[in-house]
């Protein structure tokens, strides 16, 4: 980054110093503290026994299945709406329950899902049993993926609706059908978009946590859920920060698998 | 002649609402291997026209042949047409090899025979060895050639252009009409080429078409059509014209300015009431005495080849005038001119009507 003067630097290294290099280096320090606030390395011996192995594993998993339901949900959306007649109405239809406020949605779920809820009713009218809709995966995944899709849909529909639309005419025109056109043009071009919305889910997704909790009832352990029973219920700040690190050295992997490139690619 | 006919429209209408009618009634023949141009204003139906053809658009009534079979359902991509886009329209993931080769890549071709063709298209249009350019790193005119070089490479029968020269500045633009014009000789295919420059059309284009809000104005060789313009607007619009109104007293009589000429045009009503062409080149200088019309000289500009002259005569109509020799503004002068140089326009005339007119007094001479 380049700054005119010195003086516009300052603020932005305050900035930098106070929220980001302060907190990681705090949790770095935490994280190597025991129950006693003795020095040790014991909370990363932990971390790499099986039990937090297999919890960032599902914890993978779990973000994975959500960020893929949100991804073929979103881009067939993004797609449709840069079609509509007024799409920026409708962008904004979809983006406006993302302002309210996850805990809000979150217990509106629980009684939508609930055993008294508008989803049984339904089922009791076909004349079958209510069946307990919470704390299930599929619960958990639905109210994820709902609640992720604005996030997803915005940059790919910014993508789509920045593409030049005579390049499709252009592809059709050489012969490609729809199919063909949309896998050689249309994909590759927002590609970018489609990596942002695959940033903007997946790490929220690695530590959601009190969904996790209210939705699917404790039985799927993300290893944001575990960071927050570490510090609030176990009061064992140094592994949680231990998980913590893991957590940001995941993020910064995954910000490098997606990084954007600047250049199109080769032939 | 008949199987040399490409592409035909028959009484070809488009609406896209129910209101505004951009096609009306348009028909035309268009022979293989000729370089054809539509001109006309911006939004009078040459885009419309060119996606009709390419198939990105349906006809709302009327026939769409090409190569003599029925098109109008034919998908784009079954089409043996490709278009040079009005913005090239060239795939930015992909360098100028990844663009030339798209179409060949969609037919499955060998990729060493792709290697090959892309190579000799490139060549084609001057630009060998720019394959692992990116189209970022291309000036306007080389992404032209590029988008020119990604539509021959699939050897269609058509090729499209939509205003492919309007980015460019005037001498690279003068270039490639030359180039264009060039490339397809070379090539003998059929180009049908959108423009709304009168000199480019003339310049380039072995019959045009002038257009004008979804009507077919007039068809013809550019000489026909600068010669012999069928309304006011062909008139105003194919160049730099003196429109007068008059009277026709006879064949071969015409009455304008407040005088009688003798002319070359006949085939109308006597005392039908016309519109008078004279273009400004066809006009010359003389002294007062001399001159069929006295007019006085308004202004003078220098047009580099000749001077324009604006002048008015006594009724107030304007003569513009392009002469070699100067003039005094301000003086008066005489305009000469010989009856070849008056061409009639009879008022609402169609284009059938007109030729059938001019064939029947031609053939009387
Ligand atoms: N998709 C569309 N929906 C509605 N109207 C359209 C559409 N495309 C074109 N039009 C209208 O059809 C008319 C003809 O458009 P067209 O693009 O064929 O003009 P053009 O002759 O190519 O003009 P230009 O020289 O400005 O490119 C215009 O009035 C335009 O507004
Ligand atoms: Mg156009």
């Amino acid at each position: 980054m380049k700054f005119k003067s010195k003086s516009a630097f300052v603020p932005y290294i305050l900035w930098i110093a106070l929220f980001v290099i302060a907190p990681i280096g705090l949790i770095l320090y935490y994280s190597m503290l025991d129950l006693n606030g003795e020095f040790t390395l014991v909370n990363y011996r932990n971390f790499f026994s099986s039990a937090y192995l297999t919890m960032t594993l599902t914890s993978f998993w779990y973000a994975l299945i959500i960020t893929f339901f949100t991804l073929i949900i979103s881009y067939p959306t993004a797609y449709l709406l840069t079609k509509t007649k007024h799409k920026h109405l409708w962008l904004m239809l979809i983006i406006i329950p993302s302002w309210i406020n996850l805990l809000l949605k979150t217990y509106a779920f629980i009684g939508i899902f609930g055993l008294y809820g508008p989803v049984n009713a339904i089922v009791e009218m076909f004349g079958f049993d209510p069946t307990q809709i919470l704390f299930t995966d599929f619960s958990f995944v639905f109210v994820a993926v709902y609640i992720f899709i604005p996030f997803m849909i915005i940059p790919i529909f910014n993508a789509l609706d920045k593409m030049n639309p005579s390049l499709i005419y252009a592809a059709r025109d050489l012969g490609a059908s729809p199919l063909t056109t949309f896998r050689r043009v249309i994909f590759p071009l927002t590609i970018e978009g489609v990596k942002s919305g695959i940033q903007v889910t997946f790490i929220p997704a690695l530590s959601l946590f009190m969904i996790t909790r209210l939705i699917a009832g404790n039985k799927v352990i993300t290893l944001g859920t575990a960071i927050e029973q570490q510090f609030l219920v176990a009061q064992n700040w140094g592994m949680g920060s231990t998980i913590a690190v893991f957590l940001i050295l995941i993020m910064f992997a995954i910000m490098r698998f997606t990084r954007t490139k600047k250049k199109g690619g080769r032939a | 002649m008949a199987n040399d006919i490409i592409i035909r429209f028959d009484n070809v209408t488009k609406f896209y609402d129910s209101q505004t009618k951009v096609l009306q009634d348009v028909s035309f023949e268009l022979e293989r291997g000729k370089f054809y141009t539509l001109l006309g204003p911006s939004g009078c139906g040459k885009t419309t026209i060119l996606r009709i053809i390419a198939g990105f658009e349906k006809p709302t009534t009327g026939n769409v042949y090409i190569n003599g079979k029925y098109v109008n359902d034919v998908p784009a991509n079954d089409r043996q047409v490709n278009t040079v886009f009005q913005d090239y329209a060239l795939f930015p993931h992909l360098n100028v090899f990844g663009n030339v080769a798209f179409g060949l890549r969609i037919k499955k071709v060998k990729e060493s025979e792709i290697k090959f063709r892309v190579a000799e298209a490139l060549k084609f249009v001057n630009l060998p060895g720019y394959e692992n350019r990116e189209i970022t790193e291309m000036s306007g005119g080389q992404r032209q050639r590029v988008a020119i070089a990604r539509a021959i490479i699939n050897d269609p029968e058509v090729i499209l252009l939509d205003e492919p020269l309007s980015a460019l500045d005037l001498k690279l633009r003068t270039e490639m009409q030359y180039e264009l014009r060039e490339l397809q000789q070379r090539l003998g295919k059929t180009f049908i080429f959108v423009t709304h420059d009168q000199e480019e059309a003339l310049a380039m284009s072995d019959e045009i078409f002038v257009l004008n809000e979804g009507i077919i104005q007039q068809s013809g060789t550019p000489v026909d059509i600068y010669d012999e313009p069928i309304n006011r607007f062909v008139a105003d619009f194919i160049g730099e014209s003196n429109i007068v109104e008059g009277v026709m007293l006879e064949d071969y009589k015409v009455k304008f300015a407040g005088k009688v000429f003798d002319c070359v045009d006949g085939g109308m009503k006597n005392n039908e009431k016309i519109d008078v062409v004279i273009r400004p080149e066809d006009l010359q200088i003389t002294s007062p005495e001399a001159g069929k019309i006295g007019v006085t000289v308004d202004t003078q500009l220098f047009r580099g080849v000749h001077y324009e002259l604006s002048t008015y005569d006594k009724d107030g109509n304007e003569w513009l005038v392009h002469s070699l020799k100067k003039a005094e503004v301000g003086a008066q002068v005489g305009l000469d001119f010989d009856p070849e140089a008056i061409h009639i326009m009879r008022l609402n005339e169609t284009e059938e009507e007109f030729d059938a007119r001019i064939e029947a007094y031609t053939n009387e001479v």
